[in-house]
């Protein structure tokens, strides 16, 4: 087990130092274009030159590349072009705002999705099975800015019950979240509960369930005791890289709604070539998937007795 | 010992475009396959024959903020009413289309082009040529696809063949995880081994032995990926980092008009169905097309 | 442990109260095609304490009839008349809840996989512990773990305690099985319905299963309904017989009078077509039984067998549906055959031709101590400590033999003793780590496949075991024989490779417009046929068959045997045939290497081999195979113990764990010599040879 830990740690620190050196031969490594981005477009060819000496930009990239590497990982990501302040005074409160968001989308997403899949997966071709399952496809294929769009005419416009943006200028306003994190719920349920639904059924024509019903146990044994655990594994990992998903989810929501997290933060920072900026979001985004992937790991190991035990 | 011929059957000859006939009869099946299937007909015949339908110039600008079934001071009649500008939404919509059936596919072919060739090798050859390759793309899709596309789009720029691109690298490595799990299990039937044991090479053993066995499944994906690749160019049109205007684009349409959307809600609701129906198209066709697979 | 063979006796059943009355059940399926009959007018009385064999090949539907007992049919399967009794009550007027109660306490079922039986997330413990919890109202944890504990003893599991809390991945295929026996008799039942519990077993394994089962069934009193497709296994466990075939019973009848007196055309082939001890390749070939099993709604009007029958005869066999007649009303053994009475049962079937034994020619293949290690890289911390990382399984260890022009030679063994392996070396698909493997005078054991040529390649083919597998699902059949002769230089002219193609097909007694077909469109046996085609079609001088026949029925198996045969005699090739199927091996081969954990145990001539003296793993292997010959008796001798891994094989013989003639310490300690009987025939053992030889023959047959 120890064992496992360190190696699952040792590949998410590689995949993070391959993707940082990703991230800095695609943004930093034409010294040029930074002094663009940093000093903008109407600066003197002379100007950029004695800022690229300054801030070092003439020494051999891999030089700049473990530099540049020490700051990041001692948390100094440098300053934000368009907020002029540190870049981590802005990605930090954001970070906060999209993990409200996220964990309200969770709340919510995950134990409905588990409960239709349960349900559809239970009894396999019946009039419930597919009622949830053509349900769940109408709603995956919903792309999220047009749900926002039409929930948005529905209950803003049209019903007048919810209000239109999520900026939460006066304060956490709940009454503001409840669009953006049903607009997520709404895509994203599909396709855990598919999932689901496909275990479940699978687990369901398996020998062993046959012998548990040969067995004599009563319906909710064989489906809460034997059925359920087996049919949670393959989900299980399904549902924790949702979190990888919903880093791409919030992008589109948040720019909708104007909710201030960080998925908007990332979108500004790369309209607006705030390199630095991008450089923060991009690692801190990559961070949270590999971390939710190991996490997804362990957990799918802890779940199977057949690899717990070997 | 016996001469006895084993019987056998009347045979049957089989051409292969009676059995493309067949399998969409089969797909008839499924109501939910048919349904999808017919949807996708629909999108397709209005993109081929876009100059035949759209009833304006798409880029042509008439009256502003027509509703629809409106018709302006000239007469001009206007089913689904026309933006901001003066555009023609229908028209712009059905020219829409002609774009992400062109770009969508497009760009899922060449991120299939090169996931097939790295899962069949990964799964194939085994040992370090698969450990490279699979860490390549474990680490590429470790990145939330989003972030990813808006990262490149923004370095490199808008453009179709960017955006194609971007979707190849973003979408190659998943491709290449599900050929290579099938291809896993493939390389261990008997025929491959009936091939190696006569001698065959390694691109004739993966491209005429094994791909041609995986291609169910690979449909099935690729009916999904097209689904996910036109939300992908839908979304980054509706965050201003689509294809350039002023060619119609569903996304981008969406994106200039949703500000208005309190007063003229017809301008973004119809692009929003537009997309969402041709979506939802391609998941039916493939949950058709899995359903009818299952039962043989 | 050598016992007597111990047949339960036969008590006139009659005096027995019945505990199973099934009564012209007629069940369905009903599908999109629409209502596929699965069982028909079938009818079966299990007294109480008999044990009732059902036989059949695959599809005939005697699984179906376990399913219905339980009347557990999934969404498509519907009883659509006559009724099934279970003490007396009508099954199908049971509540849900009644029947719950019944399931699993009075009624109790095994099945094919163990593993996947039982559910791989749970302990056995709790697994075991619910069958009195959830049928025994007062019964408390503690009285469940008990009774959990002395079942797990009674089914002779070492080590209860442990198994209890292990989950099923960690006890073998075997101890898996036996778990799911005590499962099914914790609470006592009435009726047991075994469903092939042995077919994925090896033969040593099941030969201690089949003995449990025996054994606890007559000490509890339980009355056994068998479905198995091997007679063999039925002789030596039931008392009565029901042969089942395309849905119908067609023979029915206490087992010695069944085996003994068939009395339906179909019964009489199926005993064709099983190699036992009397049968012989040149002198007393098996005749196989024509044509396929009908596919359910393929069947032909009338008799099922009609088609396939020697005795058919339109007037009486050809319209409507043929009824069960009374053979002996005394003994209640019955046949659905409307000419049983005319048929003349003292002649054989169509007597397949003896023939002269085929001429042996020079050395072809020569194993010359071959050894084959795969290197196991072992990453856990204590080994990278001590240094040791690598470990090594040793898959074929020091395989010397020969094989000859024309000849056949068998390599048998249980899984995972290494004969497959020894396949890939020699295909070239795998190199061999030390030794040598010349195949016609070129030492081919380092030559993998890409650096053979044609000819080497062409000359040494190989027929595969899966039929589903064997082909190229994308492809034509006659596009794939082309493309053999094309690759092996045969022939390059289209016109002249279809005419070949063509002329395969002829070969294997496939019509030739099969050519056109794909493989889906092909039975089980014509797509072996076809790979046999294959494997023939660069003129090999030798081909290598692993385990060509046994995913197949015993009526087809016999068929797809004999043509491989006949087709080897015609080119003087020489088979290395590959099987653990002892009976099959007995039947054809000339020379037989017996295997086990990687080494040869035993080589010879047939003869030599299936007598004393034997090498006490052959001399268990022999006795554990069931065979279907009333005239047969044999000594028993059940192997304790687990197959060894491979990864970690005994020191010394690698027998000595199991062995039962196991002399002392030597045989832990050194590694056996390989002994001389005589001439061709040795054997790797430290007992001497006088003592083998004074052995008793394992297999005696009654003077007919």
């Amino acid at each position: 087990m120890v064992i496992f830990l360190a190696k699952r740690a040792a590949f998410m620190l590689l995949t993070m130092l391959a993707v940082s050196i990703l991230v800095f031969l695609l943004l930093e490594v034409n010294g040029e274009s930074v002094a663009v981005k940093v000093l903008g477009p109407y600066t003197s060819e002379e100007q950029r030159r004695l800022w690229l000496e300054a801030n070092g930009y003439f020494e051999p990239w891999y030089v700049r590349y473990f530099g540049w590497l020490a700051n990041m990982a001692s948390g100094d990501f440098g300053e934000s072009l368009r907020f002029k302040v540190p870049v981590g005074d802005v990605l930090w409160p954001r970070l906060l705002n999209t993990a409200i968001l996220g964990g309200m989308v969770f709340a919510i997403m995950v134990p409905l999705a588990l409960v239709l899949g349960v349900l559809a997966g239970m009894r396999e071709g019946s009039a419930l099975d597919r009622t949830i399952t053509v349900g769940a496809v109408v709603t995956t294929s919903i792309p999220e800015f047009a749900s926002s769009v039409l929930l948005a005419f529905i209950f803003v416009f049209y019903l007048a019950w919810l209000p239109g943006t999520s900026t939460m200028s006066e304060g956490f306003d709940l009454s503001q979240m409840v669009l953006p994190v049903m607009v997520l719920v709404l895509y994203g349920f599909g396709y855990i509960a598919r999932m689901m639904r496909a275990s479940m059924a699978e687990v369901m024509q398996s020998a062993y369930i046959k012998t548990a019903r040969l067995k004599g146990l009563p319906v909710q044994r064989v489906i809460l005791r034997h059925a359920l655990r087996n049919a949670l594994i393959a989900p299980f990992t399904v549902i924790i890289l949702q979190i990888n998903w919903l880093l791409s989810g919030v992008i589109v929501v948040e720019f909708y709604f104007a909710y201030n997290g960080f998925g908007r933060l990332l979108l500004e920072a790369s309209l607006n070539q705030d390199i630095y900026l991008i450089q923060a979001c991009a690692m801190v985004a990559v961070f949270v998937a590999v971390g939710t992937q190991t996490l997804a790991d362990i957990g799918y190991t802890y779940l199977n007795p057949r690899i717990r035990f070997t | 010992m016996t001469d006895r011929t084993v019987d056998a059957p009347a045979p049957r000859r089989q051409s292969p475009l009676i059995g493309a006939l067949k399998a969409a009869l089969l797909l008839r099946e499924s109501i939910v396959g048919t349904v999808g299937a017919l949807i996708i007909l629909f999108w397709v015949f209005v993109a081929l024959f876009a100059g035949l339908l759209a009833p304006y110039d798409p880029i042509a600008q008439m009256t502003p903020f027509q509703a629809p079934f409106a018709t302006d001071a000239d007469g001009n009649f206007f089913l689904l009413g026309t933006d901001h500008l003066g555009r023609d939404v229908l028209s712009r919509i059905i020219f829409g289309a002609q774009r992400v059936l062109i770009y969508a596919p497009l760009a899922t072919f060449s991120a299939y082009a090169v996931g097939i060739v790295m899962g069949l090798l990964a799964g194939y050859k085994r040992g370090w040529v698969d450990d490279v390759l699979s860490r390549v793309s474990d680490i590429i899709l470790s990145f939330p696809i989003l972030v990813l596309y808006v990262v490149i789009i923004t370095t490199f720029g808008a453009s179709a063949i960017n955006i194609v691109l971007a979707v190849t690298f973003a979408s190659g490595p998943g491709i290449m995880r599900i050929v290579r799990g099938l291809v896993l299990d493939l390389r261990n039937r008997d025929y491959v081994a009936a091939a190696q044991t006569r001698g065959e090479s390694m691109w004739y053993i993966m491209f005429v032995e094994i791909l041609p066995n995986a291609r169910g499944p690979l449909i099935v994906d690729a009916c999904l990926r097209l689904g996910y690749t036109t939300i992908t160019i839908g979304v980054l049109g509706f965050l201003g980092l689509g294809l350039p205007p002023p060619q119609p684009d569903w996304g981008g349409m969406i994106n200039e008009t949703r500000a208005m959307a309190t007063f003229a809600p017809h301008m973004t609701v119809f692009p929003c169905i537009a997309i969402s129906s041709l979506v939802l198209g391609l998941n039916l066709l493939a949950d058709g097309m899995r359903e009818v697979s299952l039962r043989d | 442990m050598t016992l007597d063979m111990a047949k339960r006796d036969t008590v006139s059943p009659d005096n027995r109260p019945p505990v199973l009355e099934i009564e012209d059940l007629n069940l369905s399926y009903f599908t999109r095609a629409g209502e596929i009959p699965a069982v028909i007018d079938f009818s079966l009385t299990v007294r109480q304490g008999e044990a009732v064999g059902l036989v059949g090949e695959s599809g005939c539907g005697k699984s179906t009839v376990a399913n219905a007992i339980m009347r557990y049919l999934g969404h498509n399967g519907r009883i659509v008349g006559g009724t099934v009794k279970f003490k007396g009550r009508d099954m199908a007027t049971l509540s849900e809840e009644e029947l719950r109660q019944l399931r699993g306490s009075e009624i109790a079922m095994v099945y094919q996989e163990p593993m996947a039986a039982l559910n791989p997330s749970l302990t056995i413990e709790t697994q075991l512990c619910e069958v009195p919890l959830y049928h025994e109202p007062g019964c408390t944890p503690e009285m469940a773990y008990r009774r959990a504990l002395d079942m797990l003893a009674a089914v002779k599991l070492p080590d209860p305690e442990r198994v209890l809390r292990a989950y099923p991945h960690q006890i073998s295929g075997g101890q898996q099985q036996r778990v799911v026996i005590a499962m099914a008799l914790l609470s006592e039942p009435a009726l047991l319905l075994l469903d092939e519990p042995t077919t994925a077993l090896d033969v040593t394994v099941e030969a201690g299963i089949v003995e449990l089962i025996a054994e606890l069934s007559e000490r509890f009193g339980t009355s056994i309904l068998y479905i198995s497709h091997n007679l063999g296994l039925i002789l030596e466990t039931c008392d009565r017989v029901c042969v089942m075939y395309s849905g119908e019973v067609h023979e029915e009848g206490t087992v010695s009078e069944l085996f003994e007196n068939p009395r339906h055309p179909y019964t009489r082939g199926l005993f064709g077509c099983i190699p036992t001890p009397g049968t012989d390749k040149n002198a007393r070939p098996l005749t196989p039984i024509r044509g396929q099993l009908p596919l359910p709604h393929e069947r032909p009007d009338g008799c099922n067998f009609g088609p396939r029958c020697d005795h058919f005869d339109a007037a009486s066999c050809g319209g409507g549906m043929i009824q069960m007649r009374d053979v002996n009303p005394a003994t209640g053994h019955r046949a659905r055959c409307s000419r049983w009475q005319e048929i003349d049962w003292s002649v054989d079937t169509v007597a397949a031709d003896a023939r002269p034994p085929q001429a042996i020619g020079d050395v072809v293949l020569k194993s010359g101590e071959m050894q084959k290690y795969y290197p196991i890289f072992d990453r856990s911390l204590a080994a990278l400590i001590r240094g040791r990382s690598v470990r090594y399984v040793k898959a074929n260890e020091s395989l010397s033999f020969e094989a000859r022009e024309g000849q056949t030679v068998a390599i048998v063994g249980e899984s995972g003793c290494g004969k497959s392996t020894f396949a890939k070396v020699l295909m070239g698909l795998e190199t061999a780590t030390g030794g040598e493997l010349s195949f016609n005078d070129v030492d081919i054991s380092e030559l993998p496949v890409q650096r053979r040529t044609p000819q080497q390649l062409g000359s040494l083919q190989m027929v595969f075991q899966n039929p589903n597998d064997t082909l190229n699902p994308s492809m034509s059949v006659g596009g794939q024989i082309a493309r053999v002769i094309r690759k092996f230089n045969v022939e390059s002219d289209p016109v002249k490779i279809e005419e070949r193609v063509l002329r395969l097909l002829d070969l294997v007694k496939l019509p030739r417009d099969f050519a056109r077909r794909r493989p889906r469109q092909l039975s089980g046996g014509q797509k072996q046929r076809i790979g046999i085609a294959r494997a023939f079609a660069g003129n090999p001088a030798m081909v290598v068959a692993d385990e060509p026949v046994s995913a197949l029925d015993v009526s087809v198996q016999a068929a797809v045997t004999g043509l491989l045969m006949d087709i080897q005699r015609e080119f003087g090739t020489t088979l290395l045939f590959i099987s653990h199927d002892l009976g099959v091996v007995r039947y054809l081969a000339d020379r037989v290497v017996v295997m086990y954990l990687g080494r040869i145990m035993e080589q010879g001539a047939t003869d030599q081999v299936f007598s004393p003296p034997y090498h006490p793993y052959t001399e268990a292997l022999l006795s554990a195979v069931p065979i279907a010959d009333t005239r047969v008796e044999k000594k028993r001798i059940i192997l304790e113990g687990q197959l060894p891994s491979v990864l970690n094989p005994p020191k010394g013989c690698p027998f000595h764990t199991r062995c039962h003639r196991k002399i002392g310490a030597i045989c832990e300690e050194e590694t056996p010599p390989n002994a001389v009987d005589s001439e061709g025939h040795t054997i790797f053992c430290h007992i001497p040879m006088a003592e083998l030889r004074s052995v008793e023959p394992v297999i005696k047959t009654a003077a007919e």
